[in-house]
């Protein structure tokens, strides 16, 4: 909390009144299942349709009658938002039905937009992966924000840092590979890696050794970012003459791709999406199950306090930063040797902001941080999948800018606090100096 | 003797105020750092350039030339200056108030789409010039002035930090003109005889007169920037108003105990410097292009950053900035035609002078200059942010 917000707490508390985040949570499900009762559940066509869980011909999948969901999931809206106002024993029950009814947007969704679609059927669980791999950038963004903002150090520059991973990792590989040698190839990404190591060492020069602005620093990261990389291209890149080349290749996890109907759909992949995974758990344990850990998060907390207690604060910070940019090197590894093998400037095309609205969203906590980055990446897949189905509400497509934009709203909504409050470290962007 | 006492006082008086303005007209030390960041920072984008094989001083010579090597260059690099001031101006005015608007990308936007839509409405063509022009700039500053207090309401109402919710706002606002601008069905704002996608053409009356047919067009855009600047100037310095903004932006806490109205001030203070975004966006729509292009703002609210604290935050002085950025950016060009050198070299020299601007503490140990005076934005005024 800032001392601007303290003043201007000072002057609210008294004249508040109204009501508080449980009522207004309550009124908006409430209002969304009558909603989906009386006017949507008539208007939708009741012809049924079919989830799938596999590519024709012949898939498995469950078919469904669309007034019925929509009229269940209003019922369950309804629930949720009688219980918000019910008395206080009853309260108990609140809490998992508002978790529940706010899961079952996303079938919600899926159920309205095959309803509205041409199309009676589409494939799911292909759906669900394509979501798992566009979240790769935006949960490795969001993990490297962690670790800079757990241990004090606001990092607006992840965008820069993914940005200057993708550049100087295929400028590597483009001009020692020849972009075609899978040797070269996995030495470009620990190229990229290191390079996103060395740009957020800058931001913590800057923010911890220099005291500058943490806001500004990442801006500085930002805007170098984006013209060092755009000097390689036309420099480097453009002068070797590759435009594109090999990238990596899928495999699939031993056993669970063998797994019948999803095992080969949801169990194959590239590499730097299962190493996702495994940063996003290896942060988990670290940071929440070691000593060091609670270290880096009291840095984010209470540095002083925890300067008393023996901890190497401005230490913790530099180690938390660069490791939080050699993670955000990998994300720009993904973009420019997995997602697709060549490089464009501003390609991370705003990810970086995206993962760190996840991150906003998980409200600053890994799990947290991955569902966000993993709702993000099934709005971006569920917009393509949109425009691939042709669905129309009252003759309109839906436009994929909606659907893009909906991550920022939704954590607009969270950072606002209207829904589920979402607070920061404590320390997060205060500079440190040791005590004297 | 009293008499000639007095007057001794007098003349003495007056002569320690001529000294005063003497020495303060020609006092640079506030200037030290915002020079030696800008010679450092040419400095390493000369390495950059040796290292691929040019000659440095070649390079910055066309650069030079390209930036006021003639009538017209000269012309253009003011014209390109323009939208600067405006974007400068926004994030000074917030830093003023201890706010950190990173949301002038998208109040540009704001402004800028508001202004395309009022421009090109039918019956703007009907009115004459001195109505038409007023009201699209109007129309700018009102759409970047509502998208910028909303973050302001934001952080009274709710305690969502401004930087959080301005980077959401950017993003938000982007989408959506993009939507208005590509969407064939249904048509929002998008020009359908375009093969490009933008809005319709703004009407003639709307266009704001040229002064130069540079590349691109000087436009009298420039003198409402710049009359902008000196507005704000007065502001800050002689009316309450002003006087509230840099009270608070220095204690709110003191602000609040002296009767201030914090909240009203943090929101006029995001509404205005949402404004001075959506005149600059305005003035390029109405001056420049006579269109909207989501693309024409990118990265101009994130260089006002740098050109504000360059300025530091003076906004008299964000003129002389803005002037070096968009002149940098104007000569690149021949920079590149004639020395083979990437124009993105301007951009890692512009991204360099904030990073010396900002950590001042290295140019004031390289340069060994003391610190006279508390620099204007220190790390400490803007707390627990993201």
């Amino acid at each position: 909390m800032t001392t601007v917000e303290h003043a201007a707490g000072a002057t609210r508390a008294s004249g508040r009144v109204g009501l508080d985040r449980q009522s207004i949570t309550g009124l908006v499900f409430g209002v969304l299942g009558i909603a989906l009762l009386a006017g949507v559940a008539p208007a939708i066509s009741g012809t049924s349709r079919r989830f799938n869980f596999e590519p024709p011909p012949d898939p498995a999948g469950i078919g469904f009658h669309p007034p019925t969901w929509v009229i269940a999931i209003g019922v369950l809206f309804l629930l949720t938002a009688v219980l918000g106002f019910a008395p206080p024993e009853a309260r108990r029950w609140a809490t998992p039905a508002r978790l529940l009814s706010a899961l079952a947007v996303i079938p919600l969704l899926l159920v309205l937009s095959l309803a509205l679609s041409d199309n009676p059927s589409t494939n799911i669980v292909n759906l669900f992966n394509e979501s798992l791999v566009l979240a790769t950038p935006l949960a490795l963004g969001a993990t490297t924000g962690l670790w800079c903002e757990r241990s004090g150090i606001i990092n607006i520059g992840i965008e820069g840092t993914m940005l200057a991973g993708a550049g100087i990792g295929y400028m590597t590989y483009a001009t020692i590979g020849d972009a075609q040698s899978t040797g070269w190839l996995w030495f470009s990404i620990l190229i990229s890696v290191l390079a996103g190591g060395l740009v957020a060492a800058l931001l913590a020069v800057l923010s911890i050794r220099f005291g500058v602005n943490q806001i500004v620093g990442g801006v500085v990261i930002n805007l170098f970012a984006l013209g060092l990389t755009g000097f390689l291209r036309s420099e480097v890149i453009v002068k070797t003459g590759i435009t594109t080349g090999v990238g990596t290749s899928e495999f699939g996890l031993p056993l669970l791709s063998e797994i019948p109907v999803i095992g080969d759909q949801l169990f194959r992949g590239k590499p730097i999406y299962w190493m996702m995974y495994l940063v996003v758990i290896g942060t988990w344990l670290v940071m929440f199950r070691t000593p060091w850990g609670l270290r880096v998060r009291s840095c984010g907390e209470n540095p002083h306090a925890a300067e008393t207690l023996g901890v190497n604060v401005v230490r913790i910070r530099y180690q938390s930063v660069i490791l939080g940019g050699l993670i955000a090197g990998l994300a720009g590894a993904w973009f420019s040797m997995e997602s697709q093998t060549r490089f464009e400037d501003n390609m991370t095309n705003a990810a970086g902001f995206i993962a760190l609205a996840a991150l906003i969203f998980g409200k600053w906590t890994p799990w947290g941080a991955f569902g966000g980055a993993l709702l993000f990446g099934f709005s971006r897949a569920l917009g393509t999948r949109l425009q691939f189905l042709g669905v129309e509400v009252s003759g309109f497509e839906i436009p994929s800018e909606f659907l893009q934009a909906l991550p920022f709203i939704v954590t607009l909504v969270v950072v606002a606090g209207a829904v589920g409050r979402s607070i920061p470290p404590a320390a997060a962007g205060q500079p440190f100096q040791r005590s004297k | 003797m009293n008499g000639a006492r007095n007057a001794n006082v007098g003349i003495g008086r007056a002569a320690g105020q001529v000294h005063r303005m003497l020495t303060e007209a020609w006092r640079l030390q506030p200037l030290y750092v915002s020079l030696y960041a800008i010679l450092l920072s040419f400095v390493v984008g000369g390495v950059l350039i040796s290292i691929i094989g040019v000659n440095p001083f070649t390079a910055y010579w066309a650069l030079l030339r390209g930036m006021v090597g003639g009538g017209d260059e000269i012309a253009g690099s003011l014209a390109r200056s323009v939208p600067f001031i405006g974007s400068a101006l926004a994030l000074a005015f917030a830093f003023r108030a201890g706010l950190f608007n990173i949301g002038a990308e998208g109040q540009l936007l704001a402004g800028g789409i508001t202004a395309a839509y009022v421009g090109a409405l039918s019956w703007m063509s009907d009115l004459p010039g001195i109505v038409a022009i007023p009201l699209i700039l109007i129309a700018g500053t009102l759409g970047g002035a509502i998208w910028g207090g909303i973050p302001g309401v934001l952080r009274t109402k709710t305690g969502a930090h401004e930087v959080i919710s301005t980077i959401m706002l950017n993003s938000l606002v982007l989408f959506g003109v993009r939507w208005m601008v590509n969407s064939r069905d249904p048509v929002v704002l998008r020009d359908t005889e375009s093969t490009v996608p933008r809005t319709d053409p703004i009407s003639d009356t709307a266009v704001l007169p040229e002064l130069v047919d540079s590349q691109p067009v000087l436009h009298t855009g420039l003198f409402a920037l710049v009359g902008i600047c000196f507005v704000v100037a007065f502001v800050l310095k002689r009316t309450t108003f002003g006087f509230e903004v840099g009270t608070v932006g220095l204690n709110p806490h003191a602000s609040h105990y002296a009767g201030i109205n914090v909240n009203r001030v943090i929101v006029a203070s995001m509404a205005a410097s949402g404004a001075f975004a959506g005149l600059a966006a305005a003035s390029e729509i109405s001056g420049t292009n006579g269109f909207f292009q989501p693309g024409t703002f990118f990265l101009m609210g994130f260089d006002g950053i740098a050109i504000a604290l360059l300025a530091r935050t003076n906004p008299v002085a964000i003129i002389a900035a803005a002037l070096l950025w968009g002149s940098m950016l104007s000569g690149a060009p021949l920079m590149q035609q004639e020395a083979d050198v990437s124009i993105d070299v301007v951009r890692i020299i512009q991204a360099m002078v904030l990073l010396f601007v900002a950590a001042d503490a290295i140019v004031r140990y390289l340069f060994r200059v003391r610190e006279l005076d508390q620099s204007p934005f220190k790390a400490t005024s803007v707390e627990g942010a993201v």
